[in-house]
């Protein structure tokens, strides 16, 4: 009788790492996600304090007002990993590759009308150095945040920050017909015109702030929670009137891109918000303080592209967030449906 | 002193890296091949250079410089990367 | 109006440090509030060419292909019990180190490499720096997929993050990872990406994924061969971060120096435990530890100090240290672990015949004469059924944290033993160069959180070996303890019965 010695004999002596069973209270095997983000960080027995910052431990809780009994509560929706979000960017980096590569060779900008092709790159290129500094704070919530798992995430917004400046900055070149002209302008724009300086001052007061979750807030929650839905939007709407197809398809990247990090930065609200009334309040200040920052960024440049319909589309992105984290918990008491 | 220090770069034995070798080796006079278990390192003196037509003829398809990064394993000396070539040299 | 296309050197400064900004409204000292405290000074950040422009789209495309095809050797390694294809099971004692000391240090590169992301004054460092941070998530969590499937089979592997955190040879590479990310960003740069990415990788990278290689570990060197690429992004950085620093002002020079002889130094006591790896836990070997130190640092690291002798820096103080000990730190090493394998996370055992020829013929100075005859001894003893465990506990290097068992370089038969005096205390070294670094930064050393200093101090799980073991969560009789006679040894053997014979040096008692 024969018998095939791998089904007899290769059996696991156990499912996963203990670490993860110790979570699970059983052993029994873990997902490739839950294997590359649980406990992974180091938590204790520290050799020596940061030369940067010797009043706090190199990994430290107390970096931010947030307080976590477990600060692998914040699961990411998407379950990326190193590989599953590469490879996920990849296939959207693709669509994009495609839209210019359709655009370019038929020469489908010089089908848009003029002004609003100035309108489209007086809006969107500029955001490139606004992306930069987004991806500057993606990295501080990356070096100071506390857990794998939300570390791992933000590291992985920080990337797609660059890539969407990079992208940004390619639909530049084509509107520029191959040349840096139209980057040229815009950052000159960024740097000098009246309607760009809130937000420019608002990116550089960003900079200066020390507690990264209140970053995560003010640039993950608010800041591009008035930015996205304008431009991929109220401004990519406006465009419909004059032949702007060829822009949307360009920066459709944007809009998918936004609705894949919100569902990550939505359930990382939630999650903080429902750990205490203590966090609520945190969340409810920053949430507040940054969103008046935030509107009146925004509000100069809606103005400039959609005219006296401006004030009504900021006022109904606001409205929208705002809403939206009602319905996390985000704010307080959860405002009842009338 | 360093010009007569060789550059090199390693490169896997895989289909593409087995091109662009081959690319090396017909494009840079004095590079010399070291063929080892599951790599082949070249090494050249002063400067190597890698044309993307050169490896896009070996392979039959557009080859872009940048597509390096699936390929190398080590490399010796400083980086110069242009759209039609990707060399390494050492500075003087 | 001729319209001009820009070639990729050109689009790739409007990709990267075109993105940046001179800030106005707030101070450039106060969103980059680490970037002068250790002194360096840095004149024209734009000065930094990028070695490699490397754009996200490229970066997502690439790694995604070679994750596909990384994962596919996983899946297919798992899928087909690939363990079953390994020369013999005392090769994952060589796996078990990489999880518990290296695959945290990835973690920690990760994490710090953001820091310099964010910290850094000079955008197309920036740049580099933040791609470096996931490629090393990226081998973080590879190595941690990889393994993961033998850790269903093999022991040692099951807790790594907490003894990482805890046991006491794992302070080494904590510790060490520890003093690079509490220094300054500069220091960081010059001890990981220059110290140990460029100079010293070889020592790391090629001793594990060829050990993988010459024994059967077809994921391991799926994984070696996947992350060079990322690697020799990281040596470019090294290379040219310390040539940008050093060509910006002269009075950078005597900085770098010195933290290129003090993280050669640390980087080099590190490589002890490789060393061991290489010398003992390899079943079919690839070379020895003085072979890998003459091909990988005096060869290559000569023409590489020639090169930086025109900025006045020359090679690293106790170059010549490492050198004359190349005969004698693996054996030394695996000294330490032979006696205290009871409270580690690996196994050791007895070494053979055929091993102690190898042992012989590699090290013709060193080995017959200072330390064959304690292996003969103590497999006598294990023979007689009296395996020799040390129930002590070993004096620690207060800077490397190795146990303190190196030997003077001119004299093999005394510990080599040096004493600093600080705020009333005495503090331990193993060598001038661990010496050297606690007497530059004794406050910083002094905080050390040594494993044995804190064993005694009641720190660990309580006053004896059991309550230690326990509290490192090392599953007693499995984790620990001699290979043989270990449900490893038991497991493998039922595997290989009627597949192939047991390997040559299998029994210790002939």
């Amino acid at each position: 009788m024969n018998i095939d010695i791998q089904a007899e004999a290769i059996t696991p002596r156990r499912q996963t790492f203990s670490h993860i069973a110790r979570r699970f209270g059983v052993d029994k095997p873990a997902s490739r996600y839950e294997e590359a983000t649980f406990d992974v960080q180091p938590v204790t027995n520290f050799h020596y304090r940061p030369t940067w910052d010797p009043e706090r431990e190199l990994f430290d809780p107390r970096r931010t007002a947030v307080e976590m009994a477990d600060w692998y509560s914040f699961r990411d929706p998407r379950q990326f990993y190193y590989a599953t979000y590469n490879i996920n960017r990849a296939a959207m980096q693709q669509s994009f590759d495609d839209a210019v590569s359709f655009v370019d060779k038929r020469d489908l900008i010089g089908n848009v009308d003029a002004d609003w092709l100035k309108v489209f790159a007086g809006y969107l290129l500029p955001m490139r150095h606004v992306e930069w500094a987004a991806n500057m704070n993606c990295q501080l919530i990356a070096d100071w945040g506390y857990g794998t798992q939300i570390t791992s995430a933000a590291s992985f917004c920080g990337t797609d920050r660059l890539g969407i400046a990079q992208i940004i900055s390619r639909i530049g070149l084509v509107v520029g017909a191959g040349t840096d002209e139209a980057l040229v302008a815009a950052k000159a724009e960024w740097m000098e015109a009246p309607e760009w300086q809130p937000m420019r001052r608002l990116a550089e007061d960003l900079l200066v702030v020390r507690d990264w979750f209140e970053v995560f807030v003010a640039q993950l929650v608010v800041l591009d929670g008035y930015v996205y839905p304008l431009v991929t939007q109220a401004f990519d709407r406006a465009g419909a009137a004059h032949n702007g197809a060829p822009l949307s398809m360009m920066t459709g990247f944007l809009a998918d891109w936004y609705a894949d990090n919100s569902r990550w930065t939505d359930a990382v609200i939630k999650t903080a918000a429902a750990e205490s009334g203590g966090n609520r309040k945190v969340l409810k200040d920053w949430f507040d303080g940054w969103t008046r920052r935030a509107e009146e960024a925004v509000r100069p440049i809606a103005d400039g592209v959609l005219g006296d319909r401006g004030l009504l589309a900021v006022a109904e992105a606001a409205a929208d967030l705002r809403k939206r984290m009602i319905g996390l918990g985000a704010l307080g008491e959860k405002e009842l449906a009338a | 002193m360093t010009q007569q220090q060789p550059v090199s770069i390693t490169l896997q034995n895989s289909q593409d890296g087995a091109a662009i070798a081959d690319a090396i080796m017909a494009d840079n006079p004095g590079a010399q091949r070291r063929s080892m278990h599951a790599m082949t390192k070249i090494d050249c003196p002063g400067r190597l250079e890698i044309r993307a037509n050169s490896v896009s003829e070996r392979l039959g398809r557009d080859w872009d410089p940048q597509e390096i990064h699936m390929s190398v394993i080590s490399l010796s000396g400083t980086v110069d990367e242009d759209d039609d070539y990707f060399a390494v040299y050492w500075r003087q | 109006m001729t319209a001009r296309k820009l070639n990729l050197k050109q689009k790739y400064g409007h990709f990267t440090r075109g993105l940046d900004w001179e800030p106005s409204y707030q101070n450039k000292d106060d969103i980059f509030p680490f970037a002068k405290y250790e002194g360096i000074k840095v004149h024209d950040w734009d000065a930094w060419e990028d070695p490699f422009k490397l754009t996200m789209d490229a970066y997502w495309k690439f790694q995604a292909e070679k994750e596909r095809k990384l994962y596919a050797v996983i899946d297919s390694m798992a899928q087909n019990n690939g363990q079953l294809g390994i020369t013999d099971a005392r090769y994952l004692n060589a796996v078990k180190l990489f999880i518990q000391a290296v695959t945290p240090l990835e973690y920690q590169a990760h994490r710090h490499f953001a820091h310099l992301a964010r910290h850094l004054p000079g955008a197309g460092l920036r740049v580099a720096a933040q791609m470096q941070s996931i490629d090393e998530l990226r081998h973080c969590q590879t190595q941690i997929h990889t393994i993961s499937h033998y850790n269903k089979f093999f022991d040692g592997m099951h807790d790594f993050t907490h003894m990482h955190d805890r046991l006491w040879y794992l302070s080494v590479p904590k510790s060490f990872f520890d003093d690079a990310s509490t220094a300054g960003p500069f220091e960081f740069l010059t001890s990981i990406s220059f110290a140990f990415e460029y100079v010293l990788t070889n020592l790391l990278f090629v001793p594990f994924m060829s050990g993988a290689a010459y024994n059967g570990d077809m994921a391991t060197v799926t994984f070696g061969f996947s992350a060079q690429s990322d690697e020799s992004r990281h040596m470019t950085l090294g290379l040219e971060a310390v040539r940008f620093l050093l060509e910006q002002d002269e009075a950078n020079v005597p900085i770098v120096q010195g933290w290129i002889d003090k993280w050669f130094w640390r980087g080099y006591r590190l490589l002890t435990l490789v060393g061991m790896m290489m010398d003992y836990m390899l079943p079919k070997k690839v070379m020895s530890w003085a072979e890998a130190w003459e091909t990988y640092y005096e060869q290559a690291g000569g023409a590489l100090f020639a090169d930086l002798a025109r900025y006045g820096i020359r090679e690293p103080k106790y170059a010549e240290i490492a050198k004359k000990e190349k005969g004698h730190i693996s054996h030394q090493a695996w000294t330490i672990f032979y006696n205290y394998t009871h409270a580690a996370a690996v196994h050791t055992w007895d070494v053979d015949d055929q091993h102690l020829a190898w042992l012989r013929e590699k090290y013709p100075e060193t080995f017959e004469q200072f330390y064959e005859q304690r292996y003969l001894k103590w497999r006598d003893q294990a023979n007689q059924g009296k395996r020799f465990y040390n129930n002590g506990l070993p004096q620690l290097c207060q800077v490397c944290q190795v146990p303190m068992a190196f030997t003077e370089v001119d004299d093999p038969t005394t510990i080599s033993f040096r004493v600093s005096e600080f705020g009333g205390d005495k503090y331990h070294t193993c060598s001038d160069g661990c010496k050297d670094i606690f007497d530059h930064e004794p406050e910083k050393f002094s905080q050390a959180w040594l494993p044995v200093h804190q064993i005694f101090q009641g720190n660990c799980g309580g006053a004896t070996v059991p309550e230690v073991l326990d509290w490192y969560h090392i599953n007693k009789g499995a984790d620990n303890m001699d290979y043989a006679g270990s449900p490893e040894e038991a497991q493998w053997e039922k595997w290989m019965e009627g597949r192939r014979p047991a390997p040559p040096f299998a029994a210790a008692a002939e």
